[in-house]
């Protein structure tokens, strides 16, 4: 994507807590060092000015194994903001406008 | 025909993302040769929604079929999982009362029909859109949705061999008086036209309010010992994000393809907000009074899934194409302060002709409540609560043996009140051909009076048992005709399931005791 929005009102995604998505969990915090994360009863809420990213590669890093970025639906419970893209390498989640 | 790979991938002999699902998704759709396009889809004009380019629709999921099918074969291998353990590990004893479980029947009589009925309906629009993308979004919409249907059913029908309320939910449904509340939302939306129900459902509810409809129960779930429901409702869930996103990019898609489509567009989302919001109503006094452990408020949560998450960042999103807020968004931010307890105490008052049942809240509970609503809760609702601890006091727990008025859109008693005014009901009045109408709310008086030929149709629970099409005249008759049993309504304290209740956790603290008396010993 060249084209960014400048938009910084936050986006989000909620993940299911469990010991197999920690990984995930931690990439993201990595991967989006603006982000905060809350922890509610079993959900994890991740939120970032304007613009969070999941990468394949920093994911494949902390689970020490291959993951597909399909693999995300396994984790995801609910985001805010729009899938901008879903490619093998990066899930990209931001406001068009 | 070989399709290259976009750009170098870590395995190279697999297609990238984008091309599997250009040949595997849009690939596969072909122009009819015998037949004109009008013929093959003929439900596309009627609404005044106009489309010139299917095929500007976009999947951000880029799902095929093989994907779909892999993922979700997972997550229901990993549901079974947890269903088994729970049934073979008496996992109903670690729930955190008995009393929770009315948030669960609440749900299986009232959500799990939602979900078949969705099911039906995109199935409808996987036939009826004239785009291959569209069309296969809503067909694993489709096939989600009666797997959801499908896992509730199975998830809850483990408490159904101990507890009371869950045994005739599909009955339950179409002829209880306030489960009449999310059925005639529902029926509402599958007798509107295609685009229609695509942003009543697909948008409106699963894009604007899914999360306050579903994310509250799996973590009350989570909170309250239920570990079925919330591995269920994550199951579950996961396929919502999948959605939101169709929801989404049906009203981005709409807006972009014609400017004739805004105004239509706006008013679908104006009348949707508010009929899924009244929806909503039986999840706040959920969250507020049936959770034995509290999660967050009502209040909180409209504030973070609501207030933030939509008005202040998809509403300005969708401003981008002239989009407003819905209509009577501000009476519904008004609202958060009172709405829990005024649903719940009409709950509270009729839950002897309920499937589930109902208590005072403890002492504690009440602190809760006065420490979540500071504004309202000391001030309208604690007196009530005061004067219903007297009754019981001298032995006469209130129930209400009249029937309620009923709003002609949204089907819940009248019980609400002004906006911005919790001591003044709320009660609005049209007239149409000669009759008068009642609504409970200035957005369900909208509603009404832009489609009065539709809502006069209403079925509304306490006419038709005045008509006396419900069974009988009596209050047991109708609970008969219900497919009620002993057990199922009125007072938690001492009912069925809170007497086995104590005797099980009794037995069970009883058998901790010996072992370890043996242990001792």
């Amino acid at each position: 994507m060249t084209e960014q929005t400048t938009s910084t009102r936050d986006v989000g995604v909620v993940i299911q807590e469990s010991e197999s998505n920690r990984p995930v969990v931690e990439a993201i915090e990595q991967d989006n060092p603006d982000c905060s994360v809350l922890h509610t009863p079993g959900l994890i809420r991740i939120t970032a000015p304007g613009r969070l990213v999941i990468t394949q590669e920093t994911v494949e890093e902390k689970l020490g194994r291959e993951w597909e970025t399909h693999e995300f639906q396994m984790a995801i419970v609910s985001y805010f903001g729009n899938i901008q893209e879903w490619d093998e390498d990066e899930i990209v989640i931001a406001w068009d406008h | 025909m070989t399709l290259a790979p976009e750009k170098k991938t870590k395995k190279p002999r697999k297609l990238s993302m984008k091309a599997r699902y250009e040949a595997l998704t849009r690939g596969l759709d072909w122009e009819p040769s015998y037949v004109t396009k009008e013929e093959m889809f003929p439900h596309l004009e009627y609404e005044g929604i106009k489309i010139h380019d299917w095929a500007a629709w976009e999947d951000p999921f880029r799902l095929t079929i093989d994907a779909y099918t892999k993922y979700q074969a997972e997550k229901d291998r990993r549901l079974y999982a947890v269903l088994d353990g729970f049934a073979q590990g008496q996992g109903h004893l670690n729930l955190t009362d008995a009393g929770y479980l009315n948030a669960m029947k609440l749900f299986l009589q009232g959500v799990t029909p939602l979900e078949y009925a969705a099911h039906r309906n995109f199935a409808y629009l996987a036939r009826h859109f004239a785009g291959p993308g569209p069309r296969f979004a809503a067909l694993c919409q489709s096939i989600d949705e009666i797997r959801h249907m499908q896992t509730e059913v199975h998830t809850l029908s483990n408490y159904n061999k101990y507890y009371s309320g869950l045994h005739n939910w599909p009955e339950n449904h179409d002829r209880m008086w306030y489960l009449s509340v999310p059925k005639s939302f529902f029926d509402d939306a599958l007798s509107c036209g295609p685009f229609e129900f695509l942003i009543a459902i697909g948008f409106s509810f699963e894009y604007l309010l899914t999360n306050l409809l579903f994310v509250p129960f799996m973590s009350g779930a989570s909170f309250n010992g239920d570990l079925p429901t919330m591995t269920f409702g994550f199951s579950a869930q996961s396929d919502e994000s999948r959605h939101m996103t169709l929801g989404l990019e049906a009203i981005k898609f709409l807006l972009e393809q014609d400017e004739d489509n805004v105004p239509i567009v706006q008013a679908w989302l104006d009348k949707w907000f508010w009929r899924a919001y009244r929806v909503t109503a039986l999840v706040s006094q959920m969250l507020d009074y049936m959770l034995p452990r509290k999660v967050m408020s009502w209040k909180e949560s409209f504030e973070l899934y609501f207030e933030e998450q939509m008005l202040k960042g998809l509403f300005e999103d969708l401003a981008f194409y002239g989009i407003t807020p819905p209509r009577h968004v501000a009476d519904a931010v008004q609202e958060k302060d009172v709405l829990s307890h005024q649903v719940y105490w009409i709950l509270y008052q009729f839950s002897f002709a309920a499937g589930f049942t109902t208590t005072m809240p403890t002492p504690e509970h009440q602190q809760w409540l006065s420490q979540a609503y500071p504004d309202t809760f000391d001030t309208h609702f604690k007196p009530l609560w005061d004067k219903e601890a007297r009754n019981i006091a001298s032995g006469g727990r209130h129930f209400t043996r009249g029937l309620p008025q009923l709003c002609q859109v949204c089907q819940i008693p009248m019980a609400f009140t002004e906006p911005g005014d919790p001591t003044t009901l709320c009660q609005r009045e049209s007239e149409f051909e000669g009759e008068i109408y009642h609504t409970c709310s200035n957005g369900c008086q909208w509603i009404f009076e832009r489609e009065p030929e539709k809502y006069r149709q209403a079925w509304l629970p306490v006419h038709q048992i005045y008509q006396g099409n419900c069974g009988g005249p009596s209050v047991p008759e109708v609970l008969e005709w219900y497919h009620l049993q002993d057990g199922d309504a009125g007072e938690y304290l001492g009912s069925r399931d809170h007497t086995n209740w104590l005797t099980w956790q009794g037995e069970a603290a009883a058998e901790t005791a010996s072992h370890e008396n043996k242990a001792g010993a």
